[in-house]
């Protein structure tokens, strides 16, 4: 079959590989229609996170057709099925699982001691994002292979496009959770950190959830113009200051929930000056993740607020300022999307025309494109915002 | 050293596995930078480690120091140019090529012995700055977002009832879950108390 492989820092390849076999009862295969690149994804392109091989193929938002079933997943899945697949790979059984928490599945990484080491206790596998999260093949492929497949699927009903339905895998419900878990209430203020992919549904699902005022901080034009389509005020943090534009839009208080859908790449601006270290200590290895937006929110948000992180970050990041956020008395949560909590509501506010999540798709190509969409998608040329792939 | 060397990690046995390479997502100028990176790297610690036979070499006895410093900037250059930032480095390469340059100047006068030997490392010089260039021009040239980049997306709200009318629409069924809630945080303000 044909697949996206990674073989080292910004070396995507269309390469043909073996195809997936049923190793397992409880995997199923699919005959992959859509899947697309995550913001996520750049961080593995740009080789941030040590731990993976060359030759792995990457991708974790995928849907597509049940073409393979094994015994035991033979009681929920079956040839012909349309399905979504979680990013996250669970076993459904867990406590973890039981709790909800499906993205630190006590029982789907494949690779554990590696996990603990790195994490302390491993977290859930996870399609197409290094060894440090079982190694499993990712879904930017024509088939994939499903472990735990039972459980980890989304069935989704015909007669609604893929574009549609597609990011029920990832960004749609880690959007939701980024809002979520902050807690909106009616009358909050609620600033979302980056307008990528997930950004953009952060501040949807924010609106959804009622927030009076969702407040979109990003750079980029199209970005914001996309954040403002759905009635975000923007501000454009290369041409104001972000921490006495807030203030001001909340007569001088801040915001009450700030989001973090950034991570580790905050963008690094001479303006900025953290980020200029932050990128020059990541060169030389002496941090893993640079943490300007995680800083700026501890700054700016309301005493007694509520900072939620969805951007992901991998290891080390210096300076956060502690003293700030202890005194300020400020929540924090933070996760991977725990997607299979979220997407049976989810599914039905996509019937229902509440929310139509293919607004983001700005490119959709066949998936021989790939190595050429991320360098498109990191470089955020052509307007880029997201892509979508298709075998 | 990855923690894939350090770990030892290997891929499983039944996942597939790579049979024919296609096209990379790496272009020409990419590959170039990657190249003078670790040629910088390369010759940054010849600098570090011989500068004394360098010197001799090129009739430049008593600028050692000079030579070392040099190697030390090679390797400064090389880590941005073997990242992602690949024009950083290339811009720092192509300085620290004109600083080459004026020190192998003061080399080529006729009376310096080993003369021959430095008009052959200038040209060298030349050389690599001529690629440094090209480097520079073609990464700068493949990733730059053009003008028309900036796309205006203001009719993309992802509310088919309209974002106004979908302000609050998930409030009327559903609930935040308990493990999700802040309560107290933000709490309601209470009556002014009267004392």
């Amino acid at each position: 079959m044909k697949a996206l492989v990674w073989h080292g820092k910004e070396d995507i390849r269309y390469d043909t590989v073996s195809d997936p076999a049923i190793e397992h009862p409880r995997d199923a295969i699919i005959k992959v229609t859509s899947c697309a690149i995550c913001g996520s994804d750049l961080h593995l392109f740009h080789n941030l996170v040590p731990a993976m091989l060359p030759g792995d193929i990457m991708g974790h938002e995928t849907m597509g057709e049940v073409v393979e079933v094994g015994s035991d997943a033979k009681g929920s899945l079956k040839k012909g099925d349309r399905v979504v697949i979680p990013f996250t790979i669970q076993c459904g059984e867990c406590d973890q699982c039981r709790r909800g928490n499906f993205s630190v599945c006590e029982r789907t990484n494949r690779k554990k001691e590696l996990g603990d080491k790195a994490f302390g206790h491993a977290t859930a596998g996870l399609f197409g994002y290094t060894h440090l999260t079982g190694g499993y093949p990712g879904g930017q492929a024509e088939y994939l292979r499903v472990p735990f497949a039972d459980t980890t699927h989304i069935k989704v009903p015909g007669g609604i496009d893929d574009e549609k339905l597609l990011f029920l895998s990832d960004i749609l419900p880690t959007g939701w959770q980024a809002a979520v878990q902050a807690d909106i209430q009616p009358g909050d203020t609620v600033a979302v950190w980056g307008c990528g992919p997930v950004g953009q549904m952060t501040i949807r699902s924010a609106i959804l959830l009622g927030a009076e005022q969702v407040v979109a901080i990003d750079h980029l034009p199209e970005r914001l113009s996309m954040a403002a389509a759905a009635g975000a005020i923007t501000i454009n943090f290369a041409e104001e200051s972000v921490v006495d534009r807030l203030n001001e839009l909340t007569g001088g208080k801040g915001p009450h929930k700030c989001i973090d859908a950034v991570g580790t790449e905050s963008h690094v601006n001479f303006g900025q000056p953290d980020t200029v270290l932050d990128r020059a200590k990541q060169m030389l290895m002496m941090e893993n993740d640079r943490p300007h937006v995680l800083r700026e929110m501890i700054f700016v948000c309301r005493p007694g607020g509520v900072i939620s992180i969805i951007g992901v970050y991998l290891g080390l990041v210096d300076k956060i300022p502690m003293g700030q956020a202890m005194n300020k008395g400020l929540t924090f949560r933070m996760a991977q999307a725990h997607v299979p909590r979220w997407t049976g509501d989810l599914l039905r506010r996509i019937e229902e025309g509440q929310i139509d999540p293919s607004f983001v798709i700005t490119h959709k190509v066949d998936l021989s494109q790939g190595p050429e969409m991320y360098a498109t998608f990191r470089d955020k040329a052509d307007g880029c915002i997201k892509v979508m792939l298709q075998p | 050293m990855t923690l894939t060397n350090i770990t030892g990690i290997a891929r499983s046995e039944g996942d597939p596995r790579v049979e024919r390479k296609g096209p990379s997502s790496m272009r020409g100028a990419d590959r170039l930078a990657r190249a003078l990176g670790w040629f910088s790297i390369g010759l940054g610690l010849t600098e570090l480690v011989a500068p004394g036979r360098l010197a001799r070499a090129l009739g430049l006895e008593g600028k050692e120091g000079l030579i070392r410093a040099y190697g030390a900037r090679e390797l400064a250059s090389a880590m941005p140019t073997l990242s992602i930032d690949k024009p950083i480095g290339l811009a720092a390469r192509i300085g620290g090529d004109a600083l080459d340059l004026a020190t192998l100047a003061t080399a080529l006068g006729r009376d310096n012995p080993k003369r021959r030997n430095a008009a052959i490392a200038t040209a060298l010089v030349v050389g690599i700055t001529l690629l440094d260039v090209a480097a520079y021009t073609g990464v700068k040239a493949a990733h730059r977002r053009s003008p028309g980049d900036d796309r205006d997306y203001s009719d993309r709200s992802g509310f088919p009832r309209g974002a106004q009318a979908s302000r609050g629409l998930a409030r009327e069924d559903f609930n935040i879950p308990p493990d999700y809630r802040a309560e107290g945080t933000v709490a309601d303000a209470l009556p002014v108390l009267a004392l």
